[in-house]
C-alpha cells in the first residue's frame, strides 16, 4: 500500500491537478486577505465566514431554480455591500488601532456571522448541484469535475480583472497609494475613508466569488469558515503582502503539496504536513534574514 | 457601614435559603414526573437537536394522553425541562449540573451526539441520576463502567459491520477487499473499529484506511486511491458533511465500487440533495419505518411515521424514533420499579426487556442496547431521479427490497 502514487503514475497527475484547482480557490481568498491586510493593516478572522456567506447566496439561487454558477456574478455584488456595511459598522472604529484590536473585532464578527448564518440558514450541511459533468483524461484514469475547472477559471478571471482594475482605475491607484502611505495619500486628497470601505468591500466580493465556487464544488455549513481563514492566512504569510503572483503560486503550491502529502504520509497527516511546511518556511526566512543582517554589519 | 453589612448578609442568607428550598420540589411534583434534558437547539447540531426534542415531545404527548405512568396505583404524567446546550459539550455538562442541583431533576434524557453525552454522563453518574439516552452511540460511553447510563441505540461499532458481512456473502463467502475513509472523531472512529473487527472475523483485507481530518471537505485523494486499487467495498463515515462530500465526489470522479456503505444518509438528506447520484448507496440506520416492531403506544413504525408527520410536518429521521423510544423505556421502568427512588428506577432500567416500535430493548451491563441490530437501507431512485426511496435490504429478516449488487458502473448509469 505504501507509496501507491509511484505504482500508479496517473495518480501523480490526478493529485497535481486536484491540488492546483484547490489552490487557485484558496489563492483568491488569500488575495482578498492580503489586499485588506496591506491597505488597512487588518487581519480579517471573519474571512472564512464571508466565503461561506457568499456560498449561501449561490445556494439560495440554486434553491429558487437559478443555476448556481450565476452565483459567481450575483454573490460578489451582494457581498461587496455586506463588506462595506461591515466596514461602516465595525471596522472603521478599529482601522487605525493596533493589530490586536482588529483581530479581536473580526473574531467577534466571525462568531456573530456563524451564529446568524446558523439561525438564518439552519445547521444542515448543504450543496448546490451544477450538473456540469466530468472531464475524463487518459482513458478515464484521471477525472476532473467540470465544476472544479469552472471555479478555477472563474478565480483566475477574477484575479486578472482585479489586477487590471488596481493598475488602471482611479480607485485602484488610490488604494495602492493608501497602502503605501495613508497619511501622505490623505494629504494629497485621497479620501482614505472611502478607500478603506471599498477595499473591505472588494475583499468581501472576492470571498463571495470563492464562496459561490465552493457551493458547487464542496459543501456549505455555517461553521466551516475557519479552515478558509486559516488557509488564506497561511498563504499570505508565505507569499507576503501585495504580491499577487506569489499569492497564486503559494496557493497552488500548498494545494499540490497537500494532495501529495495525502498519498505519501497519509490522509490523517495532510493538514499537519501543510502546517509543518509553514513552520519550516518561517524558520528558513528568519535564518536568511539573520544572515542578511550580519552582512549589513 | 455595619447596618449595610448586616443587610447584605441578611439578604444573601434569605436568597440562599430560597435557592436551596427550590431543590425540594423536583423529580415528582403533584402528578408530574419531571425529566431533564439538554438538547442542542442552536449551534452546529441544532437540526438533530430539534429531531431529538420532537422525538421526546411526541412520546410525552402520547404517553400522557394514554393514561400516563402508573406508579403505586396512581397515574402520573411526564414533563420535560429543556435547556439549550448550544451544541457545546462544556455547556452540556453545566446544564446537567444545573438540572440536577437547581431544578432538582432526578431522571435525565440524553442530549444529541456522542460528544455531548460523554460530557453529561460523568455528571449524572456523580449524582446517581439515571439517564436514558438515545443519541450517543460511541463505544467509549459503554466501557467506562457507568451504572446510571442507558442507551436505547446500538453502539457505533455495530453501524456498518452488517455491510461487510453482506459483501462477503455476495462474494460467495470469500473474503473481500475493503477501502475505508473515516473522519477523525469519536463516533466515526468507533464505526471504523467495527469494520476492522468485521474484517478480522471474515478474513477480509483492508487495503485503504484513510482518516479524514475534521476540517476537510475534499476526499479527492482518497477516491483516487479507491479508483486505482478497485476494492470490493468502500466504507465512508464522517457525519453529514462526509456523506455529502463522498457522494458528490464519487459521482463527479466516476468512482466505480461494487458496494458503497455509509452513515448519516438520513441526517444529510442525501437523496434529496444529490438525487440520482446517491442511488445504490447503502446506509446504516438505527431504525426504519418499515420494520415490523410494535408497541401499545405508537403501534408500528408506519403509524409512528404518520403520526410524527402530522405533528411536525416532516418524516421522522431515526434520531426522532430512538428519542421517542427513550421515554417508552422510562415509563416501563417506572412502572416496574413502582417507586420514584432513583436506585430502584435504575435497577428497573437495568432489567429492561421490552419491544417498542423502534426495536427490542435490553441493556448490557455497560448500558448499550444489545438486542436491536442495525439495519442497512439502500437508496433506490426512479428513472429520472426525481424520487428516491430508502429500501431496507439487510438484515434479510426485514428486507423490503433486494440489494442491488454490484452497483452498476457509472458508464452504464
Amino acid at each position: 500500500m505504501d507509496f501507491l502514487i509511484f505504482q500508479a503514475p496517473m495518480l501523480m497527475v490526478q493529485a497535481s491537478i486536484d491540488g492546483i484547482l484547490l489552490g487557485i480557490l484558496f489563492a483568491l481568498i488569500a488575495y482578498g486577505m492580503a489586499l485588506q491586510w496591506g491597505v488597512m493593516n487588518i487581519i480579517n478572522i471573519a474571512q472564512g465566514e464571508l466565503v461561506i456567506m457568499g456560498g449561501y447566496i449561490a445556494y439560495f439561487m440554486y434553491l429558487s431554480g437559478i443555476h448556481p454558477a450565476f452565483g459567481v456574478i450575483v454573490s460578489p455584488i451582494i457581498m461587496y455591500f455586506v463588506g462595506v456595511g461591515m466596514y461602516k459598522l465595525v471596522i472603521n472604529k478599529v482601522v487605525d488601532r493596533d493589530l490586536f484590536i482588529s483581530i479581536l473585532a473580526t473574531f467577534g464578527i466571525s462568531i456573530l456571522a456563524q451564529q446568524l448564518m446558523n439561525f438564518a440558514f439552519g445547521a444542515d450541511v448543504v450543496v448546490a448541484q451544477s450538473n456540469f459533468g466530468t472531464t475524463m483524461l487518459f482513458d478515464g484514469m484521471v477525472t476532473i469535475p467540470n465544476a472544479k475547472i469552472f471555479s478555477g477559471l472563474v478565480c483566475i478571471i477574477a484575479a486578472i480583472i482585479l489586477v487590471i482594475y488596481m493598475k488602471k482605475s482611479k480607485l485602484g491607484r488610490a488604494i495602492r497609494a493608501t497602502a503605501q502611505n495613508a497619511r501622505a495619500a490623505k494629504i494629497l486628497g485621497v479620501d482614505t475613508e472611502k478607500v478603506y470601505a471599498s477595499t473591505f468591500g472588494i475583499n468581501a466580493a472576492l470571498c463571495g466569488i470563492a464562496g459561490a465556487c465552493i457551493a458547487i464544488t464542496f459543501t456549505l455549513h455555517p461553521y466551516t469558515g475557519l479552515p478558509y481563514t486559516v488557509r488564506s492566512f497561511m498563504i499570505v504569510i508565505i507569499a507576503g503582502l501585495g504580491n499577487l503572483p506569489a499569492v497564486a503560486i503559494s496557493g497552488m503550491g500548498l494545494g499540490v503539496f497537500e494532495e501529495w502529502a495525502d498519498y505519501l504520509i497519509g490522509t490523517e497527516f495532510r493538514i499537519a504536513a501543510v502546517f509543518s511546511l509553514l513552520v519550516i518556511i518561517l524558520v528558513y526566512r528568519r535564518f536568511k534574514l539573520s544572515r542578511k543582517r550580519e552582512y549589513l554589519k | 457601614m455595619k447596618i449595610k453589612n448586616f443587610i447584605i448578609t441578611f439578604v444573601s442568607a434569605i436568597a440562599l435559603l430560597l435557592s436551596t428550598s427550590t431543590i425540594s420540589f423536583a423529580k415528582v411534583v403533584g402528578d408530574k414526573i419531571v425529566l431533564g434534558a439538554a438538547v442542542s437547539l442552536t449551534g452546529k447540531y441544532s437540526s438533530n437537536g430539534v429531531h431529538t426534542q420532537n422525538g421526546y415531545n411526541i412520546a410525552v404527548e402520547r404517553i400522557n394522553s394514554m393514561g400516563g405512568v402508573k406508579v403505586d396505583g396512581k397515574s402520573y404524567k411526564f414533563e420535560i425541562i429543556y435547556y439549550d446546550d448550544e451544541s457545546n459539550s462544556g455547556r452540556a455538562a453545566q446544564l446537567a449540573e444545573r438540572l440536577i442541583k437547581q431544578d432538582g431533576v432526578q431522571y435525565m434524557l440524553g442530549p444529541y451526539s456522542s460528544g455531548l453525552t460523554k460530557a453529561m454522563a460523568p455528571v449524572t453518574e456523580k449524582y446517581q441520576v439515571p439517564m436514558v439516552e438515545a443519541n450517543g452511540a460511541s463505544r467509549s460511553l459503554f466501557t467506562k463502567g457507568y451504572k446510571y447510563l442507558f442507551a436505547v441505540l446500538a453502539p457505533a461499532n455495530l453501524y456498518l459491520d452488517v455491510a461487510i458481512d453482506t459483501a462477503v456473502e455476495k462474494n460467495g463467502g470469500k473474503p473481500v477487499r475493503i477501502a475505508m475513509a473515516f473522519e477523525q472523531d469519536a463516533f466515526s472512529q468507533d464505526v471504523r473499529l467495527g469494520i476492522v473487527e468485521a474484517a478480522k472475523r471474515t478474513g477480509s483485507k483492508i487495503i485503504i484506511d484513510d482518516k479524514l481530518p475534521k476540517e476537510l471537505n475534499d476526499m479527492a485523494a482518497t477516491l483516487s486511491k479507491v479508483k486505482a486499487t478497485k476494492p470490493d467495498v468502500l466504507v465512508v463515515s464522517g457525519h453529514t458533511k462526509g456523506a455529502l462530500t463522498a457522494i458528490r465526489q464519487i459521482s463527479e470522479m466516476k468512482v466505480d465500487v461494487p458496494m458503497l456503505a455509509m452513515t448519516h444518509c438520513d441526517a444529510a438528506k442525501l437523496s434529496k440533495q444529490h438525487g440520482k447520484a446517491s442511488e445504490y448507496a447503502l446506509c446504516a440506520s438505527q431504525w426504519h419505518k418499515s420494520l415490523s416492531y410494535r408497541d401499545n403506544y405508537f403501534g408500528g413504525g408506519m403509524e409512528y411515521a404518520a403520526d410524527f408527520k402530522k405533528m411536525f410536518d416532516y418524516d421522522p429521521p431515526y434520531q426522532s424514533a430512538e428519542s421517542s423510544a427513550a421515554l417508552l423505556v422510562f415509563k416501563d421502568a417506572f412502572e416496574r420499579a413502582n417507586s420514584f427512588d432513583t436506585k430502584k428506577v435504575r435497577d428497573a432500567l437495568a432489567a429492561t426487556e421490552m419491544q417498542t416500535f423502534y426495536g427490542n430493548i435490553k441493556f448490557a451491563p455497560g448500558g448499550q442496547n444489545i438486542s436491536k441490530p442495525m439495519v442497512l437501507f439502500q437508496v433506490i431512485c426512479n428513472d429520472d431521479g426525481s424520487k428516491c426511496e430508502n429500501k431496507v435490504v439487510a438484515p434479510l429478516k426485514w428486507a423490503s427490497a433486494e440489494l442491488v449488487h454490484p452497483i452498476p458502473k457509472w458508464s452504464d448509469r
